[in-house]
């Protein structure tokens, strides 16, 4: 089954007597296990794309399938309900709650799942290890560095097992080589446990550790393309 | 569904952050539920000492007072002149079936003397009624007997002043008291009952038997003369029966026609004094309702900081429905720091309650009685006080778009 499915998607804004259209007729199939970027200049609707694909926002027109469920027809706590289960986002901001511990960050998405105390603990000390912030979990968010927080918030993405990480120009507050770690981590991720990673961005330089990458402009799909990422090669099953 | 302890630490968290503001905000709940409490402990304490004088007066009860005499077209006021007789007395028990007992009384001040001390207190002439009416109860050796009233005994009883007052230590049962120079035995001590709700001392008393304050203490100017007549209903329904009855027996007896009018009179005594308690119990609701304003300004103080809070906190409320938190996790997050606010601020309120209610007893001597259940029902109500103001902001804090929220600077 298609993990992701955008339907001739369209999202109007209305401004007072002004409709902006933010994303005209988009179709796009993204299967499981794949390293996909979304690139495009401010404006040209790969944010509001990124918003309809994590639930957080409905489209206008058009159908969006999430593991074969129409998300248009969902009411705000079942779409609460997927971003909690299926989703993991990570931002450009880290977005990390201040004054709570690195574990209890992690452990929030757990927290609104309903799972039990101890096992919401197992997992949360589990997650920071994957990420390599073993034994940082009783530090605060503005006691760790910028790569720290980022890794923070991409154990939070995992701690649920969503199948999709959804971020959102993770390294744009990031130096060079902190970027870097930060995107072989999400190589990691998504060939470890193949997590489907996709990634908003507009430095090319960062869509070079995704398989593929699609391109935003005005609103429409311009562009859709198959690349061998850095560090590995060409996955031959996505090839063509 | 929701982790109740985790919410909690959560809330508390966020209520340490700012510490000043959450204490002025508690502040609010703290007068607010310390002023009811105190207002509600000096009502009660006024209402209880009220409603103990009654029933320390005795209950049901009716007294029958000598009314205006018009002689030769001159009206003299209430008890210008004695009409009542022992007979009367007799009578309204014998024949009125709503009239449980009666005591007649006669008697005013006089000099007791026991040994070398003396003292000034009131005598009263009366029968073995006297203690059931009075619902009083003795402490030490007998009640007045008939037999005493039939042969006009010198026998007294003394109030607990009374004894105080001339014995000391010494124990007064079968010791001789003289009134008026005449020796009495002491034959039974009074329970002690207090202030009256005149604010009479009622143990400074001594009954003796009617027949002997009439012969021998007080004169009277006819045979069998009393001063009044004190009746006890059989029950509070019983009084307006009693009344009627007591009246149309004296009318007849004092043979007044039908456009006379009475040469006695009748009052309800407990009538008289269930208005006072009435009075004080709404005063007591009175003063508890202006306390409970402040309860409620120090609500809006909460649903004030709950909604500054909601707008500087916009951006986490982003991040928790980013990551899953349904309109309820929002809302019961912001709820329960309300609650927190308001049940922090409730206890701290309970015990200024009560501290101020000891220190108003103490400065202005009131009487005030803290009930466990004001106190209860002032936490309770602090704790809905919270539910209810903090529901708005957390409402309108689990409306936010979450886009829109996690953009928020």
């Amino acid at each position: 089954m298609k993990l992701i499915e955008a339907r001739e998607v369209t999202k109007v804004y209305s401004l007072g007597d002004i409709d902006v259209r933010a994303l005209e007729k988009v179709s796009v199939t993204i299967e499981k296990g794949e390293f996909l970027s979304i690139m495009g200049p401010s404006g040209s609707g790969k944010s509001t794309f990124m918003n309809i694909i994590g639930c957080l926002d409905k489209p206008t027109d058009g159908q969006y399938l999430l593991e074969g469920v129409d998300v248009g027809s969902l009411s705000r706590d079942d779409l609460a309900a997927i971003r909690n289960q299926k989703i993991g986002f990570v931002f450009q901001g880290f977005n990390l709650l201040p004054r709570t511990s690195a574990l209890e960050n992690v452990e929030l998405p757990l927290l609104y799942n309903s799972v039990p105390v101890k096992e919401r603990e197992e997992r949360a000390v589990r997650a920071l290890k994957i990420v390599g912030l073993e034994g940082r979990g009783r530090h605060h968010p503005n006691q760790l560095s910028g790569g720290q927080q980022q890794r923070v918030a991409i154990a939070r993405a995992i701690v649920n097992d969503a199948p999709i990480i959804l971020a959102d120009e993770p390294t744009g507050n990031l130096d060079t080589k902190t970027s870097q770690e930060i995107m072989e981590l999400f190589q990691k991720l998504n060939s470890d446990s193949a997590i489907t990673v996709i990634l908003v961005t507009h430095e090319a330089d960062i869509a070079t550790y995704s398989r593929r990458v699609i391109r935003f402009l005005d609103g429409h799909l311009v562009s859709d393309e198959q690349q061998g990422s850095r560090g590995e090669p060409l996955n031959p099953s996505v090839r063509g | 569904m929701i982790d109740i302890p985790w919410t909690t630490r959560i809330a508390l968290r966020a209520l340490r952050v700012n510490k000043m503001r959450s204490a002025l905000t508690m502040l609010g709940i703290i007068i607010g539920v310390g002023a009811v409490i105190a207002m509600l402990a000096v009502g009660t304490g006024a209402s209880r000492q009220i409603a103990e004088q009654i029933s320390s007066m005795g209950s049901n009860l009716l007294i029958v007072m000598p009314g205006s005499v018009t002689s030769g077209g001159l009206r003299m006021g209430f008890g210008s002149q004695s009409t009542l007789t022992l007979d009367d007395a007799d009578a309204i028990l014998r024949e009125c079936p709503a009239v449980q007992d009666v005591a007649p009384s006669l008697g005013g001040a006089a000099q007791v003397v026991y040994g070398n001390l003396n003292w000034s207190t009131n005598v009263q002439g009366t029968t073995s009624g006297i203690l059931v009416v009075r619902d009083w109860a003795i402490a030490q050796g007998r009640p007045m007997t008939d037999e005493d009233i039939r042969s006009s005994a010198k026998v007294a009883l003394l109030g607990q002043t009374v004894v105080e007052n001339l014995f000391g230590g010494i124990n007064p049962l079968d010791q001789m008291i003289r009134i008026k120079k005449i020796p009495f035995k002491v034959v039974g001590v009074l329970d002690s009952k207090g202030q009256s709700v005149m604010g009479q001392d009622q143990d400074d008393v001594i009954y003796v038997p009617v027949t002997t304050a009439q012969k021998k203490l007080f004169g009277t100017a006819f045979p069998g003369m009393v001063r009044n007549i004190t009746v006890k209903a059989r029950s509070m329904d019983d009084l307006d029966p009693a009344e009627k009855q007591i009246k149309e027996l004296l009318r007849q007896r004092h043979r007044i026609s039908a456009r006379q009018d009475e040469d006695f009179s009748i009052r309800n005594l407990t009538q008289m004094m269930q208005v006072t308690e009435q009075s004080t119990k709404v005063m007591t609701l009175l003063l508890g309702a202006i306390a409970s304003v402040s309860l409620l300004v120090g609500g809006i103080g909460i649903m004030n900081i709950m909604l500054v809070s909601v707008t500087e906190r916009t951006r986490e409320i982003g991040i928790r429905m980013a990551i899953g938190a349904k309109t309820w996790d929002i809302r019961l997050q912001f709820i329960m720091e309300a609650i927190i606010l308001s049940l922090i601020g409730g206890s701290i309120g309970i015990i200024v309650g009560f501290s101020s209610s000891e220190v108003i007893s103490m400065v202005a001597g009131w009487r005030t009685i803290v009930s466990l259940p004001s106190a209860l029902i002032a936490f309770v109500f602090s704790g809905m006080v919270g539910i209810f103001f903090g529901f708005y902001p957390a409402h309108k804090a689990s409306l936010l778009n979450p886009i829109d929220a996690l953009r928020y600077e």
